[in-house]
This record gives C-alpha cells, structure tokens and sequence, in this order.
C-alpha cells in the first residue's frame, strides 16, 4: 500500500464506528487530508491523544480508497493542551481550524502558506503577546488574504482610486470611492480602518494601542468579509467571546 | 436489490449507528426466519421504550418516571453531582462502585466547529442545582479529550462563583498498562496529576 509522511495541524476528528476517528489534517506538503485513525477512542490506543485538534503531529499515511488510514503518530507540540485551560482562546483557536477547513477546500492540494499562517496564528494566541481577538481577526485577514480574497483598505477596491476612503463595502472588496459606493456600504471609523489595515500587514504596534470600541468594529466587519467569501458563516465564529 | 419492504427494513436497520449495508441484509434476513412472536415482542419493546422513557428532570438521566432512581435514592449523597456527557456515561461510573453521589447530564460538550455552544447544554439546570441544592463538590467527568477538557474549564469559570468545590476526573496511565508503551501526553498527565503515597 503506497504511503507518505508529513507533518501537519489536526484540524476536526469525527467519530467513526465503534472506536475509531476521521482525522482531518492541514500537512505542510500535501495539502488537506482526511484520514481513518483506527482504535483511537479506545483507552488502549498509543497515539489517541495525538491526534485531537489543535495537535501539531508528524504522521505516517497509507494511501487507502475513499480516505487515508494514519498509521502512525508522532507529536511536536500539542496547542489544545493549553488552549483547552482558556475557554475565550480556545474558542478564538476553534475559529482558526474552522477557517483553515474551509479555505483549503480540495482535499490535498498543496496549502502550505495557509499551514505556516495557522502553525503561527495558534503560537501567538498561547503566548499572550497580543489579544486573543486581534490575533484571530489577524489571522482571518491573511487567511483570506493567501486564499486570493485581500481587502484593500486605502486604494478603492473598485477603480484603484487613491485613498484614504471612508466606506467599506464586503461585496467590493475593501474601501471605496465616493463614486463606487454601494448601497451597502458601511462607514467604519478611520481607526477602525487603521485598525484592520494594521492586523493584515502585522503592524502590531498599531493594534495593540487600539481602542476596544474600534477593536469591536473591526471584527464585525471582518467577520462579514469572512462569511461573504466563505459563503457560509463559521459555526465557530458565533461562540468567540469577543 | 430486494423487493418492496424487505428492501425498506434493510434500508432503515442500515441507517443504524455501526450498522453496514451488509449487516443490515443479515439481520434483515435473521427476522424474515425468526418467529413472529419474537419480532412482535421486538417491535413492541422498540415503541414502548420510545413511549415510556425521558430524561429525568433533575439529572436528565433516562428514566420512565419524572425522577430517576438514582436521584430518588435517599441512601446516595445529595452533596456531590458528577457531571458527565451523555446518560450512558452513568453506567461506566457506577460499575466502578466508588461514586455515591448524584449526576448530572449535560447532553454533550460545547464543539464550537459542530455549533454547539453552551446554551445547547445543560448548563443552567446546572448552575440552577448548584444554588438551590447543597451542594459541596462538583466533579465534572467530561471526557479527557479536548472538548470535554475546555467545556470543564468552562465549568470551572461558571461555578466558581458560587464557592462550591469543582475537580476533575484524573487522567493518567490505564491499570495493567506498561510505560513503555504509554503516550507522551497521558503520561505528562499522569506525571502532573502524581499523588503522595508516603
């Protein structure tokens, strides 16, 4: 049975029959891949608590029919162990997975930006540098952003107008012009816009002297940007305790 | 494959939790040849049980009356609540014969990713036992996986409040196991959570 290795973030496991779990797995390599640990439910098993999300894991696969079997487990670092003890992180790390699922919808194609960005997203949340939620709306900008969906936030997202511009509009892709307005286009403030400007490009001097009324904007509208690309709104996202 | 309800009942025995297209045509085919006062009897259990059994109201435990037995035996200590997951849970803890308390069901555990957030649970019958009972100690027996550990830590947070002594199940290496073979992480656990014998 042909196999492979790589390593990778345990995104989601899902019960499967008596004792096993589907694993699905964002690898460096080879993309998204949904594979069968058998016996993992079981107290016995030797790398059960290796593959919970969160679960940054060195993994062997064999090649199966329909989904891969994981063979064998190795761990690096366990996130959930930590995030689990915090329950607004552990649900801002819950909001990250969700998004990484959803943004590398075909299953091994290679997303390797996508895994470096979650591996870094899930080191800054456990080490209390920045705020929980600026580090998650960071994380969904450039999340976005390496899935081909960047906002703009000074040029009209429209007709590259040079800003700075007041209206935001999730369907243009960013601010715009008085000229290329839509009807429903929101008129966040400037430092709200600032804001989200500084969480894209990691300018975190900016974010982290912001203001929470700002912080508060900027997630909703990020949020939006979010579920109008995705198309569907995150599960998870509802529950982040802002 | 097969004709009209024969086709129907494997149909449905196969949407059956761990049943398989095949298993469901083996039973399927075992209750075309066994008696029909056997299946009879089957068919009338499977609507009695869905007629007869809910949750208890004050645990959420199943049970055919408004309070289980558990929660109406007088000789069990009304001071402790375990809280567990699902109601099949409560037969695990009593087959170890060491809990002489009360459980309380929570219905799951909080999964984000599944759009299961704290208001799905039963959080606040909870909360609601922990004022209006006397209640001394919580011990929350969610499973030692990730959810079941940030749903406890949840817990935790919402108890604590009201001053009532919360633990967690300990987690460690399972009894006739050997170290070689024990994961890192369960082992850090055991090593975390060792206890003084002398």
């Amino acid at each position: 049975m042909p196999q492979y290795r790589d390593e990778g973030i345990v995104l989601r496991t899902q019960r499967l029959g008596e004792a096993d779990r589907i694993v699905t797995v964002l690898t460096r390599n080879t993309g998204r891949v949904r594979a069968v640990a058998k016996g993992v439910r079981k107290t016995t098993s030797r790398f059960g608590a290796r593959v919970e999300p969160f679960g940054h894991i060195d993994a062997h696969f064999h090649i199966g029919k329909s989904l891969d079997i994981l063979s064998q487990v190795e761990s690096f670092y366990s996130y959930g162990a930590t995030l689990s003890q915090d329950y607004a992180k552990w649900t801002a790390g819950q909001a990250m997975l969700e998004t990484a699922e959803r943004l590398t919808p075909e299953e091994k194609e290679p997303a390797t930006q996508q895994y470096l960005l979650l591996i870094a997203g899930l080191r800054a949340l456990i080490k209390n540098e920045h705020d929980a939620n600026l580090v998650l709306d960071s994380y969904l900008l450039r999340s976005l952003s390496l899935a081909g969906y960047s906002p703009t936030f000074f040029e009209c997202a429209r007709c590259g107008d040079e800003g700075p511009h007041r209206a935001f509009s999730v369907e243009a892709g960013g601010t715009t012009c008085q000229e290329c307005r839509a009807a429903s286009s929101v008129v966040p403030a400037p430092a709200t816009i600032a804001l989200m400007s500084a969480l894209l490009t990691g300018d975190w001097n900016v974010a982290d002297a912001s203001e929470l009324k700002y912080r508060r904007e900027a997630s909703g509208i990020i949020a939006a940007y979010l579920q109008w690309h995705i198309e569907r709104g995150l599960r998870s996202l509802r529950m982040v305790e802002r | 494959m097969y004709e009209g309800s024969l086709q129907d009942l494997i149909d449905a025995l196969g949407k059956l939790p761990g049943v398989g297209p095949k298993s469901a045509q083996r039973l399927a085919f075992h209750f075309l040849q066994t008696d029909s006062a056997t299946v009879q009897n089957l068919a009338n259990l499977l609507l009695e049980v869905k007629q007869k059994v809910k949750s208890c109201k004050t645990c959420g435990a199943v049970s055919e009356t408004d309070s289980c037995n558990i929660c109406n035996d007088t000789r069990r200590d009304v001071s402790i609540i375990c809280v567990i997951e699902e109601a099949k849970d409560i037969s695990s803890i009593e087959k170890t014969r060491e809990f002489k308390g009360r459980y309380h069901v929570l219905g799951g555990v909080i999964s984000p990713i599944d759009g299961i957030g704290p208001d799905q649970l039963r959080i606040k019958e909870l909360t609601s036992r922990v004022t209006n009972e006397e209640i001394k100690e919580v011990i929350v027996a969610t499973n030692p996986n990730l959810e079941g550990e940030a749903t406890a830590a949840f817990l935790v947070r919402i108890l604590e409040p009201s001053g009532v002594l919360v633990t967690r199940l300990a987690s460690g290496l399972p009894v006739g196991g050997e170290l070689e073979y024990a994961d890192e992480v369960t082992l850090g656990r055991a090593l975390k959570g060792r206890r003084q014998v002398s």
